[in-house]
């Protein structure tokens, strides 16, 4: 039940489940991301953090509701779908030979008809995504010639295109170095306050993820075992139980950094 | 449904990836050029100009006086013409099927016989041929294309992994190969029950275009404008397709419906090609591949030019298998082989775009 004048959330899970192959990877999900809310899901490898976004990104079936801005997941068509969400997989594919503009001009597919051509509007926004993120000297480049850290702007730059208000991440920076991490992250969260998007990102690195989001929710097999700001998960008994990993939680200015001690 | 994007740039200037003017112009004078030329050699040598008169003079209303003689102008219009329109349409058909296998199950190697229908094909012809040596020729093409689109339909339906649910392009594919094993093995059995079947079969096996008049390219025009129109309009689609499916999924797209569209489509156009001309290889793989080579890698540009170029290059295949050690003919797929080996491993070597 909403209040009056209160728009309702970006993101809403209740009791979502997930199987696959006939076993359960997420049982009894409930999670809700606020409009412009930055929500990062935690947990150990296996614990379905990818499995989570891609059911709320409509690649799963998936029982329990899932709903993006009051419309439900399971019942939308697939091109209403993307203009509501865009994901930024782990490992992207890089189709050989694509030319950087080109590739984020896939991102406008959602509005483009079937079998029709992309329109005037589609370019000038693929014009736009490319000049916010710095890619335009790469235009006419194939995608596999740039960097990693361009290159994950690349992807970053297709979700973008897409006009969606929420974005899901998985992943955004495991394959890159310290200053791109940061780099990436740092865009992210500008451009979640230019555009007013919802991102939902999952992560490994417990500091970043800490650093960065607003709320963490840590999964663990499956099921939400904690829920709200950093410094309230990311505490030494929670990740030493859960991770099985002796830690030390050092609070510092922008969200409590986790260090791995031996 | 235009074929390029001339004229739409975004504000920075950057286009699109696009089939220009420049590579459709050059298909299309290949192609043209290939006809003539197809027109013009042969055992009695006829002037090329005097040719294209008499095409234009097929045209209801339309008479130029193209300086050839009456037994001239019938093996223009009787003899040449039927055939150079069949290598154009037979052409076209394998390489734009091909060049939307490649696409639809994101794999270089794909060809237009990949799910069986070489195998489908070549099972039918075989049933005709020793079934009833009277009937046989008559039915054979029919067979054919019957058996080339039953091997495909047994292909989609035991392709699901997963309890029968999952299609993926991977488990089409092993589907495919395991079908083709099964229809060769039974092709094989009746060709050595009947020794004389294997001679009849292998030649149409070897692929030929020999069209009594125009009867063969009537039959494959309805096919090759239906499953061409299909395919290419489907490929912006591929190009989506290229990104797995998970990523086309959240692009909008459903890809399992998309590879369902584009297969039943390329498998159609190849099965009537088949039917009428026999298995010619190469032209799938072949010209997919050059062309995306040289023009580029979307499959916006690499489908129609190589419809075109499909059609060209299976032309003058057929002029040099008929005129090469004439009066007899080499058979066309020995010829396709021959000539496109070479001609690609060149095209690979001074290619500077890289990118299969």
């Amino acid at each position: 039940m909403s209040v009056a004048g209160d728009p309702g959330p970006a993101v809403d899970l209740a009791g979502v489940g997930v199987a696959l192959g006939g076993t359960a990877v997420l049982g009894g999900v409930d999670l809700t991301v606020r409009r412009g809310e930055w929500v990062t899901v935690i947990g150990p490898n296996g614990a379905g953090k990818t499995t989570l976004l891609r059911a709320v990104g409509g690649l799963l079936p998936f029982d329990g509701s899932i709903a993006l801005f009051g419309s439900g997941v399971g019942t939308l068509r697939r091109r209403d779908l993307a203009r509501l969400v865009a994901t930024v997989p782990q490992t992207p594919t890089v189709p050989p030979g694509m030319a950087v503009f080109d590739y984020v001009l896939l991102g406008r597919t959602p509005y483009i008809r079937p079998l029709g051509r992309e329109s005037r509007a589609d370019l000038a926004a693929v014009d736009e995504v490319l000049g916010r993120l710095d890619l335009r000297r790469f235009a006419d480049r194939p995608l596999e010639t740039l960097s990693g850290g361009e290159r994950q702007r690349a992807f970053l730059a297709r979700a973008l295109a897409q006009g969606a208000g929420v974005l899901l991440l998985d992943e955004p920076t495991s394959a890159l170095d310290i200053g791109h991490q940061q780099e990436v992250l740092d865009l992210v969260d500008e451009l979640r306050a230019d555009r007013g998007l919802t991102v939902l990102a999952s992560m490994h690195d417990l500091s970043l993820a800490g650093e960065y989001a607003e709320r963490l929710v840590l999964l663990v097999g499956g099921r939400v075992v904690a829920s709200g700001p950093p410094r309230e998960v990311l505490t030494e008994p929670l990740l030493s139980e859960h991770y099985g990993a002796r830690v030390r939680v050092i609070d510092a200015e922008h969200g409590p950094i986790v260090v791995p001690v031996r | 449904m235009s074929l390029t994007t001339e004229g739409v740039a975004a504000p920075s200037g950057h286009r699109p990836a696009r089939l220009t003017a420049r590579w459709l112009v050059a298909g299309v004078v290949t192609a043209v050029v290939a006809a003539l030329a197809g027109l013009a050699i042969g055992p009695v040598p006829i002037n090329p100009l005097g040719g294209a008169a008499e095409l234009l003079n097929l045209i209801p209303g339309v008479d130029i006086h193209s300086g050839l003689t009456p037994q001239e102008t019938a093996i223009v219009t009787r003899l040449r013409l039927p055939r150079v329109a069949l290598g154009l349409l037979v052409g076209a058909m394998l390489a734009l099927a091909g060049g939307c296998y490649q696409g639809v199950f994101r794999n270089p190697l794909a060809d237009p016989y990949l799910l069986g229908v070489a195998a489908g094909a070549g099972l039918g012809a075989t049933v005709a041929v020793t079934a009833d040596a009277v009937f046989s020729p008559t039915v054979l093409p029919l067979f054919a294309f019957l058996g080339a689109l039953l091997a495909v339909a047994l292909t989609y339906a035991l392709g699901a992994a997963g309890g029968g649910r999952v299609r993926t392009p991977t488990t089409l594919i092993l589907a495919g190969v395991a079908v083709a094993a099964f229809l060769t093995a039974i092709q094989t059995y009746l060709q050595q029950r009947d020794v004389d079947a294997i001679r009849e079969v292998y030649s149409w096996l070897l692929g030929r275009l020999a069209p009594s008049g125009w009867h063969e390219a009537q039959l494959l025009l309805p096919y090759a404008i239906v499953a061409g129109g299909v395919m290419l309009a489907h490929r912006r689609q591929l190009d989506v397709l290229s990104l797995g499916d998970d990523e086309a999924a959240s692009l909008g797209v459903q890809p399992r419906r998309v590879r369902y569209l584009v297969v039943v489509a390329a498998s159609l156009g190849t099965a009537a090609a088949v039917a009428v001309s026999g298995l010619i290889g190469f032209v799938g793989i072949i010209v997919p591949h050059t062309v995306r080579l040289l023009a580029g890698t979307t499959y916006r540009v690499i489908l129609p030019l190589s419809a075109l170029f499909g059609g060209a290059f299976l032309t003058l295949a057929d002029l040099a298998a008929r005129t090469v050690l004439s009066p007899s003919e080499i058979p066309l797929g020995v010829v396709t082989a021959f000539l496109g080996a070479p001609f690609f491993i060149l095209v690979l070597r001074t290619a500077t775009r890289v990118g299969l």
